[in-house]
């Protein structure tokens, strides 16, 4: 009987939360023109990268202009900077977590240049621009031919070597 | 008749008095007498005494935008964190925002998409409920053999406020979640526009869109003029100056969700989505840095704070952990929030090794760090929440367990 009475609850509930409409009136709708300005979420299945492409070339170009300087030559900055690696180096007595060794989804890489590099002017890289360093540094990897290309249907289908790396939260685990 | 002991401090006023009017007048009158001229008048916006100066304490580095500072919690009294010292983290820097321009849209998979503005937001249900915020990183010095020697350095990414906004839930129901969205992407209008996957299922829970800390409009350094209170969970993701959610089925696997704030385990696998911050503990008094002058009574004090719920009890060791005894907690105990311990403690002189440990509502009981390691190996600093042991020289200097 009481599980009866909590299956109809959750039932009313449900239904009262699809049925839910705007109570306040508050806000205003965005045109779709304004949700394409501010929307830049990149999803790992690739879902809304941008038009445009970038070669491994112009990449590499871009790269000692406005990257080299903190991510030093090629790739290979600090242990905090780099981006070169295996996730080999993951088993290290000292790991390294770089691109190579650890993001697991290349998609992450042109998000995260476009919306937050190079540091002192992150937003300044036309879409074609952050396809091209995404390009250059993955083929630091050996990720994208050294003569290659990216744009957003290439990137989505670059299998990055720490895809399976990561695991659900198990905690509590000390008990 | 006045008796000499009256007398006598007639003549003591009478010769301070005096000795006060031939004195310079920007000494500072003696603590035993009122003041005899006039003091400071109203003000439009409150300081602390010059007397005080405990202050947050940054590093030193090339890029101070991408950087945290650390709160005084050996100097922070009650649960509440002045505004002023809450502990900063930032990714690019602290941007100006002008409040009448500043948006909040919601939009992806949801019936109505919706932008919000400040004074919108502001008309809406609000409400205010204390929670802590803490770094994922928080005490990560303490994981290795190089143990920080102050509780600042130790635990200061730890701060705790009183948050006013609107609850995330009734904004999702007035743009209209759809089944489908399990996701959201919550995003920050900072240079970076920093973004972070939420559960759906905690946004309905507990999340706040919050304008107000501490009574007042939230500070530039904690996301004015809007901030994403997540409680109990890693700092990263109480997404600051927010100005976008999208809803969706899959997260984002952002930059922060992957390469940052992942736990690296001794097998090479990371764990992922590390939400909430478990039980933990520290005594703010005495703490390294600080010095005991003589043997006898003193007041062990510290904060205790469980990003899963209350906190149940606080227990001290002052022998290294051999045996405990429970600590006075002091209401309220509100849940995600920092909470208050004392224990009244005689110092005998010698060499004494105190710890604090937590135990939540949940039954945990917060580990060693040594505990943790053993499960999670030597790489995974990230999220420890390990007892911290405080000695006590026999010069009453007190220092980390090095």
């Amino acid at each position: 009987m009481r599980k009866l009475a909590i299956c109809l609850f959750a039932l009313a509930c449900c239904a009262a939360l699809s049925a839910q409409g705007p109570e306040y009136g508050l806000g205003h709708a965005p045109s779709e023109q304004d949700l394409k300005a501010i929307d830049i979420s990149v999803g790992p299945d690739g879902a809304n990268l941008p038009p445009g492409e970038g070669t491994v070339a112009d990449g590499a170009q871009l790269y000692e202009r406005t990257c080299r300087e903190c991510h030093g030559p090629e790739g290979k900055g600090s242990e905090e900077t780099g981006f070169i690696g295996t996730p080999q180096d993951l088993r290290l007595e000292k790991p390294k977590k770089t691109v190579g060794s650890y993001w697991p989804y290349a998609t992450t890489l042109y998000d995260y240049i476009r919306r937050a590099m190079p540091f002192k002017t992150p937003g300044s890289l036309s879409d074609d621009q952050v396809y091209a360093v995404t390009a250059y540094i993955l083929s630091l990897n050996g990720l994208v031919p050294q003569d290659g290309s990216l744009n957003a249907e290439k990137l989505k289908q670059i299998e990055m070597p720490n895809k399976d790396g990561f695991v659900p939260d198990p905690r509590p685990d000390v008990k | 008749m006045p008796t000499p002991d009256s007398s006598r401090r007639k003549f003591l006023a009478l010769t301070a008095t005096s000795a006060l009017a031939a004195c310079s007048k920007q000494e500072s009158e003696t603590a035993q007498e009122a003041p005899s001229r006039l003091g400071a008048p109203v003000s439009a916006y409150g300081g602390r005494s010059p007397h005080e100066n405990a202050t947050r304490l940054r590093p030193s580095t090339p890029t101070p935008e991408e950087a945290s500072s650390l709160t005084p919690l050996a100097d922070s009294q009650g649960i509440i964190t002045p505004s002023a010292l809450h502990f900063e983290r930032h990714h690019s820097g602290v941007p100006d925002i002008d409040p009448d321009k500043h948006q909040l849209t919601l939009h992806g998979l949801v019936e109505r998409p919706l932008t919000f503005s400040m004074s919108e937001l502001e008309r809406l249900p609000s409400a205010s409920l204390i929670y802590f915020v803490e770094c994922s990183g928080n005490s990560r010095s303490e994981w290795g053999s190089n143990k920080a020697s102050t509780v600042q350095v130790s635990h200061g990414m730890a701060s705790c406020s009183e948050w006013t906004g609107v609850p995330l839930k009734l904004l999702l129901a007035e743009a209209g979640i759809k089944p489908e969205a399990k996701w959201l992407i919550c995003e920050g209008g900072d240079a970076c526009r920093m973004s972070r996957s939420l559960p759906v299922e905690k946004a309905l829970d507990d999340c706040l869109v919050a304008y107000g800390q501490n009574g007042e409009a939230i500070r530039p350094e904690q996301g004015y003029p809007l901030r994403l209170i997540v409680p109990g969970w890693e700092g990263n993701i109480n997404v600051k100056w927010l100005r976008r959610i999208k809803a969706v089925a899959e997260p984002a696997m952002a930059r922060d969700e992957t390469a940052k704030y992942t736990d690296l385990l001794e097998d090479g696998k990371a764990r992922q989505f590390t939400f909430a911050m478990e039980a933990k503990s520290v005594i703010t008094y005495p703490s390294g840095g600080q010095s005991l002058s003589g043997p006898g009574f003193y007041e062990v004090r510290g904060l205790a704070w469980s990003g899963r719920g209350r906190i149940e009890k606080v227990e001290i060791s002052t022998d290294g952990g051999e045996t405990w005894q429970a600590a006075e907690v002091q209401e309220p105990r509100l849940p995600k929030a920092f909470t208050r311990f004392r224990m009244p403690w005689r110092w005998e002189g010698g060499e004494v090794a105190l710890i604090a440990r937590a135990i939540d509502d949940t039954g945990y009981i917060q580990p060693t760090v040594e505990e943790l390691i053993a499960v999670r190996g030597k790489h995974s600093d990230y999220h420890n929440n390990g007892q911290k042991l405080w000695k006590v020289g026999a010069d009453g200097k007190v220092t980390e367990n090095a």
